[in-house]
């Protein structure tokens, strides 16, 4: 079964092609496709993760594609456990945005356009997620991007959208610059962009320490851009602007995961370098804490669960700082990650559905209204929140766990604080969403059901997905999906960890109970004065970014394009107009006289032999018969004298 | 073959030739389409005339054969030519042919 592992990718794909051409066309204008490929797609992966369940080695199946000096390039998947769990997060969280989008789409200007922009998502998502090498993985890496872009953007017709699209693109295109760099460093150190010899290669020690450093540096760049991390974090937020089911796939379950699968699926290259490590921890640590406390302060539902993915991903790249230990837990967090998270964006938008708007401010009691979204909002909080025994629980646990056996208290204490601050700003959300009175304009209601089935399905994913490792009961087979090393490696679970850890997340809620319990106007944390303006304005790093990078870069090229435009680009046009009419003036000439004279000449010498002519034409056999027998007598008296 | 007991050469084909331009002028200045097809006859006879000289004058038999043949095809051309003239004749009640003129311009 796992030599189909490449039709996962492809069915989307060509569902992509299929509705752009044929979407308008057919019955449900597009979606049905999309989502019957995105399944079969799921129901393959399945059997992919099956084969590994039941402890197949990575299967690699590389075709090569073309050769250009020594760049050798192949199309192939490589399939671990750690792709396989992939393929079936990314298939099943696109299944349900999918067949959510059709409720929470339905009417929408570019509704066909939509769909297929979410298939070729989840294609290229697909293709980053099997890729056997690193250039295929870029392939897949930037199409992500630009899916992205079109998917933010996609009601374009309000500035602030297609602001938000260009400032995503822009930002995560930030990072893949070095990525690039780090492909090439990589490429050139190994002379193969195989993902598998490349690991080979570095575990037997065949490439230099120094290399693999920056390599690994240049290739978290990218993971830094595309999974939001300090100091590239700011685009996300205002990815926002996109449609929420969108936010759901690509900007909480996975194309944002992308950057911790990279690091993951490179491990070897991570890991062999302290540097690199000790720099993934240490990007993780601050973006958790930062992103953690900017969801404190938002009013956007919608923004708080952005900068809530941000601090998340953040605890996965601070799960792989921690080297070996750390790597199954943080990938274990980016799989139930995945489901919580995108199960609160879809429940965000079904309350944004109902009530028309994304302030925290004009919602409230809503619980009464919308009971099926309520609950699985909760749900997804309580699993985020690391409630026991709940999904975010054990895989948060495990990566504070891991961070205190191998000894980064740093990690450690920055991974508690964060459990409690995601307590706090996940009650905090709540509250003001669900209790309380109903603060707005609008007349809302329970969302129809093809929005609240998905809703289900990941709400009953939030409380299940953490007992495939839920290391308390003895159950290790997530851990035996995906590791590093032929053998699994298991942390003896700790009663007395995981009581900090709920200890953490219990004052968070109780902090959030004690500050929202009651709403107020004016939020309490205002209290804190100029902090609270501080984390307000974002750090000022958005300021920062804008009047210390883009203004005078773009004011620079922008005038320097103006000047070439001026003068270079003009002064061409201009000559080549100059030239043209100098050219037409001299044709014109040379049709009038010379053509038009050959043509009129002809008619007319036509016209006057024709007149003579035909005076000798008369009719008369006889005097035919006249030049027919002088002609011969001619030619007789010729023949004759010239013989 | 006795030289003494045969005509010569040359009166045959002085004769031949005066037939022969007797037949071109009623040809070219007859009007008449019976008398044209006249003239045409005795045409062929001068050639016929000419062929059977030089056969007997060479001593070759090609020659009489070929005027047999010239005799065959002209009496032909007489039958086509004369059923010619009858249907004009029908048709456009002459047998002049300056007036047999559809053709012209």
């Amino acid at each position: 079964m796992i030599r189909f592992a490449w039709l996962v990718p492809a069915l989307p794909l060509v569902a992509f092609f299929l509705i752009v051409f044929f979407g308008k066309r057919t019955p449900g204008k597009g979606a049905p496709i999309g989502i019957a490929a995105v399944f079969a797609a799921f129901v393959l992966s399945l059997l992919v993760l099956s084969h590994v369940a039941g402890g197949g080695e990575p299967v690699e199946r590389s075709l090569p594609f073309f050769q250009a000096g020594r760049l050798e390039l192949e199309v192939g998947t490589r399939v671990d456990g750690l792709a396989a769990v992939m393929m079936v997060v990314v298939t099943l969280v696109s299944l349900a945005v999918q067949v959510y989008s059709v409720g929470y789409m339905h009417g929408d200007r570019r509704y066909t356009w939509y769909f297929a922009a979410l298939s070729l998502f989840t294609g290229s998502m697909l293709n980053l997620v099997v890729a056997s090498n690193l250039f295929q993985l870029l392939v897949g890496w930037e199409l992500v991007g630009i899916c992205s872009y079109l998917l933010i953007g996609h009601w374009w017709e309000e500035k602030e959208n297609s602001n938000a699209a260009i400032k995503a693109f822009i930002t995560t295109k930030t990072g893949d610059v070095p990525f690039l760099f780090g492909i090439f460093v990589l490429w050139l150190a190994a002379g193969t962009a195989n993902i598998g010899e490349i690991t080979e290669l570095v575990e037997h020690g065949e490439i230099a320490a120094g290399t693999l450093t920056v390599a690994a540096l240049l290739l978290f760049g990218g993971a830094i851009g595309k999974s939001a991390q300090f100091p590239l974090h700011v685009w996300l937020p205002d990815a926002m602007a996109g449609p929420t089911p969108v936010s759901a796939l690509i900007h909480a379950a996975t194309m944002v995961a992308a950057g911790v699968y990279l690091a993951a699926r490179l491990f070897a290259v991570f890991a062999a370098s302290a540097t690199a490590l000790s720099f993934v921890g240490a990007i993780g640590v601050v973006t958790m804490l930062i992103a953690a406390v900017l969801a404190l302060v938002q009013d956007d539902i919608k923004r708080v669960l952005a900068y809530s993915t941000v601090s998340q991903l953040a605890y996965m790249m601070a799960g792989l700082g921690l080297g070996e230990p750390g790597f199954t837990p943080s990938q274990f967090h980016l799989f139930t990650h995945a489901w919580f998270k995108a199960l609160l964006f879809l429940a965000a938008g079904s309350v944004i559905h109902a009530v028309h708007t994304n302030d925290m401010r004009a919602m409230g009691g809503l619980r009464r209204q919308m009971p099926v979204t309520f609950w699985t909002f909760l749900v997804g909080s309580a699993a985020l929140a690391g409630i026991f025994p709940l999904a975010g629980f054990w895989s948060k646990d495990e990566i504070i766990a891991a961070a205190w056996h191998s000894g980064h208290d740093l990690i450690f204490v920055g991974a508690l604080a964060t459990a409690a601050l995601t307590a706090l700003y996940m009650t905090r959300a709540v509250l003001l969403t669900f209790f309380g009175e109903y603060r707005g304009e609008a007349h809302p209601h329970e969302s129809p059901r093809v929005m609240t089935w998905p809703l289900l399905l990941l709400a009953a994913l939030s409380v299940g997905a953490g007992f495939l490792n839920a290391s308390a009961f003895g159950v290790h087979t997530f851990a035996e999906w995906v590791h590093v090393g032929p053998e699994a490696h298991v942390e003896p679970f700790s009663w007395a960890l995981a009581a900090v850890s709920l200890l953490a997340a219990g004052a968070g809620v109780a902090a959030g109970v004690a500050l929202y319990g009651r709403y107020r106007e004016r939020d309490p944390l205002r209290a804190a004065g100029p902090l609270y303006t501080f984390v307000e304005r974002k750090y000022f790093l958005d300021d920062l970014y804008l009047k210390g990078i883009v203004r005078p870069t773009a004011y620079t090229v922008a005038a320097a394009v103006n000047w070439t435009n001026q003068y270079i680009l003009d002064g061409l046009v201009n000559a080549a107009g100059w030239v043209a009419r100098r050219v037409a003036r001299l044709v014109d000439r040379l049709d009038r006289r010379v053509v038009d004279g050959a043509v009129n000449g002809v008619a007319f010498t036509t016209n006057v032999s024709g007149g003579l002519l035909r005076y000798i034409q008369t009719g008369n056999v006889q005097r035919y018969a006249v030049f027919l027998f002088v002609g011969v007598a001619v030619l007789a008296i010729l023949i004759t004298r010239v013989a | 073959m006795i030289a003494e007991a045969t005509i010569r050469l040359p009166f045959v084909l002085f004769f031949s030739a005066v037939l022969f331009a007797a037949g071109v002028y009623g040809v070219l200045a007859r009007r008449n389409a019976v008398l044209v097809l006249m003239s045409i006859e005795l045409m062929l006879n001068a050639v016929n005339l000419n062929l059977v000289a030089f056969a007997a004058r060479l001593g070759d038999l090609a020659g009489q054969v070929f005027a047999l043949f010239v005799i065959t095809v002209a009496a032909a051309e007489v039958g086509i030519g004369l059923a010619i003239v009858i249907l004009i004749y029908r048709n456009r009640e002459t047998i002049n042919v300056d007036e047999v003129n559809l053709l012209k311009w």
